[in-house]
């Protein structure tokens, strides 16, 4: 630890409004090493990422690259710097063939397909335009041209997410050869399987402030998924579990019956069952699938294959009022998707009413305040009616959305991380509701990127990973670790030494 | 082989096209000749600038309503300031008309860039005020062009030993492919023009990729006035007057663009296929005018094949979006 | 995580509040300072005569501005209504020759009818930019004008009496428009404020998205919208041309500049989800009033454009401000 760090960040701080995406984060890599920067969903990284990338601009912190402070404004800033990222969504433009990127970017071709060859694929054609490229292709790519720079610090986001394993090896090879060389990687990954196996350390981010720097070494995976988590160990349980036994007595029929549904290249085979009465958690790591899941459910998008039964009878969601008719009511995880913020919480609630064509004319007012009344007082919102909004705290917000299908009496809520980026106090308040919702014989699917919040609200949970369920848990063995371990494609049982395991589910294969 | 087919067939298809056309013509008039064609591209010149201007902002995934205004505008300042003066005082005029169009256009883009309203709606309110400003230049038409000005677009160039080949050139067909060369090509061959092609693509990947993105819009504005004083001066060449209000260039440009395979999401498409497409769009006029169709009505037929075009674009737009 | 706590608010943050949600007592106050500069400029013009002169001409213009309300609301704008009202105007005073006023009334509306529905459908189903849209309508409609002129141009044109009498009338000094105006205006006012396809035009100018997963249908909201907004514009016709008396191809066109501007001034989004009719109907009486004023200061049509235009572009670019500091 004596040579001085190629990039040191310290007290990088980021807020949005009134949300902290970051509160002190730091990170330091040295020369020639594999950095792992690890966290949960929403802890920061990506956050930390665009601010050293010069995407966007931290409020305060220090970076240093080779001791220097510089002030990296803008990606064209980072890159003479030597900064360069390789993101998740490859940044090649879509309508330029790949010598066209190339200008753009001042990358000289030779050594681009020195690299390109290197990292296993051998026939790519430079005028190919990028649209017509494979995913999985085009990702490599985008690291061929980071690496064609040479830059100093390389910033890989989920490199090996949706490659076919053949390439993943290929790419692992050359990150590792690249720490070799005395030039440096931050590497964010989500497997542990690449982290042990090519990192010399890992930053832990947690909550936008970074809580620890250990060495990878066999074992250190409890030590990570513990940071990761913090010290959350009292297990408070709002919710009885025996709602599942409770829950709709002699009716054999799920509500929603899901078999092999896919969605394009990022939902492959989905089954589930969810009944009446329960309130089943999904659990899965950013970008599993599951987003595509809610949406194919909702009726937002249509399922590229597999079949959606409710009450029996299979259905087709061609939009999201056809689900709405079934009682099937989505709660996005984002707020601002389902609102209108410039509209008061009274029309905000009372919108479902007046979607249908019949429901055009008059509103009956009298009617509709006391509808809306009892809902607001039912989730406790504390506001009037008349209010907009874009003027409620979060969670006053996130219950708003909450509230408008409680006003619908829909049978089935489907919610999205409700709970994101809210309060303590409205979270209690959401995990009870939905305990209720599901007492009162309606049916919830619960995602959430808060572990712990599956022991509070679940009866049962299903573990996505790789657009696959690859574990259905009772929730009295969903305790938070043994969440964490499913959610990253790890076996359940399995304690010690999980690095040296193989990723039994290994990435899919991405379609063109 | 295939990728040139794929890339250009469009724009081979709309040549066929054009020819085709030009074929029923001969056929609906068996005299229509060089000299037709000559007047032909005369009429199609202030579109064909318009539809320059409108591409480029396009392809930089923006559109530009001020397009037609901007030519009112431009049209009536050549004309009226070469009103009574001399021939010369028009070498002057000219450029001077063209950097009112660059400035103007780069004032587009800045009000995009600086105030985040959409494009659209700043380019709608700078329509008002170009519109505004031209009226106040030249309050009904009116004005002059110098003689030699409209020389260059009068005729058809003489190449000695083919005569029969010079007769079907005509001047104001070299004027546009020179004016529209002289820009298009080096910009399409620079970083710059790459750069254009990469805000409308994507503008986040742009962005990473190190694109100064709000530099790059001014630029592509900029340009799209510099086209569009173009127009304006053709407008001027080829009545001899300014005239201030706006003619029909701006539906006329987006349904061009559009039917030229240019998105109107951005990012695609080349110039030539617009201005080959504006080419078709006025010869349907023309045969439609030789069937002796009441004007009016080819005005309607015109219209409606105009907003067929656009919804057909956006549908493809829309579709391309969802998969 | 965390929110901010109650601190002091800068007053300039609390004027842009202020604004944002009583949008009518500023413009309330510029209207009357308008007025007070008018009558200072040439003092005495403010009379009755003048007042209701000035309703008279704001009512057509109003209408009009009702339309872009509502279009503006879901994120649109309707340039259409200019040639629509014309259409309705010429083509009901040349068949007024030939048939009952009720009969001419009812044919004049078809074609507006006929151009909301392709309006609506352009955007609501091909999602193709209203702009580009209603202005290739509107250039459709000329020309189909332009036709139809040539197959009556030899019957003449009248206007209906009880037409001029709307227009022009007064009845005690009140301009007789406004029977037709006011129940308009409770219409268009009650409609957006309690009635289930209100509340849809401002869910889907808010946030389409939101209001596509509640169950709500774009294509339904806009296709009607659409075909409202015409109407409404072919009635602006009916009044118009009682009230110039004179039946022209371009008779409602300068209106369409001045409809758009009233709606921005008078509080709507031009990117929607925002404003109110009572606010553009303010919004269409500053214009009147300014016109008068420009008019006096002989200030010519090109500075009037101009003007307009700075105005559209200054309000929308304040709006997004204030929409951005919440």
């Amino acid at each position: 630890m004596t040579t001085s760090p190629l990039l040191d960040a310290t007290g990088v701080v980021k807020t949005y409004g009134a949300v902290v995406a970051l509160r002190n984060a730091s990170l330091s890599v040295l020369p020639g090493e594999v950095h792992a920067l690890m966290g949960a969903n929403g802890a920061g990284k990506s956050t930390l990422v665009k601010i050293l990338t010069g995407a966007i601009r931290a409020d305060a912190g220090h970076i240093l690259i080779r001791g220097e402070a510089r002030d990296v404004r803008s990606p064209a800033d980072a890159r003479r710097a030597g900064l360069l990222p390789v993101y998740q969504e490859p940044s090649l433009i879509p309508d330029l063939d790949v010598a066209s990127n190339l200008r753009l970017t001042d990358t000289p071709v030779e050594p681009f397909r020195a690299w390109v060859r290197e990292l296993g694929i051998p026939d790519l054609d430079i005028r190919d335009t990028a649209r017509d490229i494979p995913l999985a292709v085009l990702r490599v790519l985008d690291l061929a041209r980071a690496l064609a720079v040479e830059p100093d610090v390389l910033l890989l986001d989920e490199m090996t997410a949706a490659l076919p394993a053949n390439l993943a090896e290929k790419v692992l090879e050359v990150i590792r050869r690249q720490g070799d060389s005395g030039r440096s990687v931050i590497f964010i990954s989500h497997r542990f399987v690449e982290i042990s196996a090519l990192c010399d350390r890992a930053t832990v981010l947690r909550d936008g402030e970074t809580v620890g720097v250990v060495d990878i070494e066999p074992g250190v995976e409890e030590r990570i998924v513990e940071m990761m988590l913090g010290a959350k160990v009292e297990k408070t349980r709002v919710a009885a579990c025996q709602a599942s036994q409770a829950a709709s007595p002699g009716d054999s029929r799920p509500r929603l019956g899901v078999a092999n549904l896919r969605v394009g290249s990022k939902l492959n085979d989905v089954s589930f069952d969810l009944v009446n009465g329960e309130v089943a958690g999904v659990i899965a790591l950013e970008g599993q699938g599951q987003d595509e899941l809610f949406a194919a459910l909702a009726g937002s998008i249509r399922p590229s294959g597999g079949t959606i039964e409710v009450d029996g009878k299979p259905v087709k969601f061609a939009h999201p009022a056809d689900a709405i008719r079934a009682g099937i009511a989505y709660v996005p995880g984002d707020r601002t998707e389902a609102l209108t913020m410039q509209r008061s919480v009274r029309e905000n609630i009372a919108l479902p009413f007046s979607a249908a064509l019949r429901n055009w004319g008059p509103i009956n007012m009298a009617q509709e305040r006391s509808t809306v009344v009892s809902a607001i007082e039912r989730l406790q919102i504390d506001t009037r009616a008349q209010r907009e909004v874009q003027r409620l705290s979060g969670g006053n917000q996130q219950k708003v959305t909450i509230a408008r299908w409680i006003a619908a009496e829909a049978q089935t809520i489907l919610c999205f991380d409700p709970t994101r980026g809210i309060d303590v106090g409205t979270k209690q308040e959401i995990y009870k509701l939905l305990r209720e919702l599901a007492d009162q014989g309606k049916s919830v699917l619960f995602y959430t990127s808060e572990l712990e919040e599956v022991q509070r609200v679940c009866d049962r949970v299903i573990v996505i990973f790789g657009g696959r369920v690859v574990d259905v848990f009772p929730v009295e063995l969903a305790d938070e670790p043994a969440l964490m371990r499913a959610a990253y494609g790890l076996p359940r049982g399995a304690k010690a030494d999980v690095g040296i395991l193989a990723d039994i589910h290994s990435s899919p294969v991405a379609k063109p | 082989m295939t990728r040139l087919v794929r890339r250009q067939g469009w724009v081979a298809g709309l040549l066929v096209l054009f020819v085709v056309l030009l074929v029923i013509t001969r056929l609906i008039q068996p005299g229509y000749g060089s000299g037709d064609f000559g007047s032909l591209v005369r009429a199609v010149l202030p579109y064909a600038f318009a539809v320059a201007a409108q591409t480029i902002v396009v392809i930089a995934g923006g559109i530009d309503l001020s397009v037609g205004a901007m030519m009112a505008l431009t049209s009536v300042t050549a004309a009226s300031m070469m009103d009574g003066a001399s021939e010369e005082y028009a070498l002057f005029v000219v450029p001077f008309v063209l950097a009112m169009g660059l400035v103007l256009g780069a004032v587009n883009g800045m009000l995009i860039v600086v105030t985040r309203v959409p494009d659209i709606v700043v380019t709608l309110a700078t329509l008002f005020v170009l519109q505004g400003a031209a009226l106040l230049v030249l309050g009904a038409p009116g004005g002059a062009v110098a003689e030699w000005l409209r020389a260059t677009i009068v005729g058809t160039v003489s190449i000695p030993g083919l005569p029969e080949l010079s007769a079907w050139i005509p001047k104001a067909l070299v004027l546009l492919v020179v004016c529209l060369c002289i820009i298009w090509i080096p910009l399409k061959r620079s970083k710059l023009g790459l750069s254009i092609y990469a805000i409308g693509s994507s503008e986040l990947a742009a962005f990473r990729s190190g694109v100064p993105v709000a530099r790059t819009r001014i630029i592509a504005y900029a340009l799209s006035g510099l086209f569009a004083a173009m127009g304006g001066l053709a407008l001027t060449m080829s009545t001899g007057i300014g005239a201030p209000i706006p003619g029909p260039y701006l539906l006329a440009s987006v349904a061009a663009v559009v039917l030229g395979g240019v998105a109107l999401g951005g990012g695609k498409g080349g110039l030539l296929g617009p201005i080959v497409a504006v080419f078709v769009l006025r010869l349907v006029r023309t045969d439609l005018t030789l069937l002796a169709i009441d004007p009016n009505v080819t005005a309607i037929i015109e219209g409606a094949i105009m907003v067929a075009v656009v919804m057909f674009g956006a549908f493809i737009t829309m579709r391309s979006r969802q998969s | 995580m965390s929110t901010t706590a109650i601190q002091p608010v800068p007053f300039g943050r609390r004027l842009k509040r202020f604004m944002a949600d009583r949008p009518l007592i500023p413009l309330i106050i510029l209207l009357v300072i308008l007025v007070l500069v008018l009558q200072i400029l040439r003092p005495g013009i403010v009379n009755e005569r003048w007042l209701a002169n000035t309703v008279k001409f704001a009512i057509p213009l109003a209408i009009l501005a009702g339309c872009q309300t509502m279009t503006m609301l879901t994120g649109g704008i309707d340039l259409s209504v200019g040639t629509v009202a014309t259409m309705s105007a010429f083509i009901m005073a040349t068949q007024v020759v030939n048939h009952d006023p009720a009969v001419a009334i009812l044919i004049a509306l078809v074609p507006a009818v006929l151009i909301g529905l392709v309006n609506g459908i352009g955007v609501g189903v091909f999602r193709v930019h209203p702009l580009i849209m209603t202005l290739g309508t509107s250039l459709i409609g000329t020309g189909c004008l332009q036709v139809y002129q040539r197959t009556v141009i030899a019957s003449g044109a009248k206007i209906p009496p009880f037409l001029a009498w709307l227009g022009t009338g007064l009845t005690y000094g009140v301009p007789n428009a406004l029977l037709l105006f006011v129940p308009i205006a409770v219409l268009i006012v009650f409609t957006l404020n309690r009635t289930g396809f209100g509340r849809l035009l401002y869910a889907v100018g808010d946030n389409e998205g939101a209001a596509r997963l509640s169950g709500v249908r774009y294509w339904q909201v806009i296709t009607a919208l659409y075909v409202i907004s015409s109407v409404l514009a072919g009635i602006t016709g009916l009044l118009y041309i009682g009230l110039i008396k004179a039946p022209s191809l371009s008779l409602a066109e300068p209106l369409v500049l001045p409809s758009v501007a009233a709606a921005v001034i008078g509080g709507t989004s031009i990117f929607g989800g925002r404003g109110g009719y009572t606010g553009t109907i303010i919004g269409a009486l500053i214009l009147t009033v300014l016109t008068t004023l420009l008019t006096i200061l002989q200030m010519p049509e090109g500075a009037r454009r101009i003007l307009f235009g700075l105005i559209v572009l200054f309000v929308t670019a304040a709006y997004l401000r204030i929409i951005e500091d919440r």
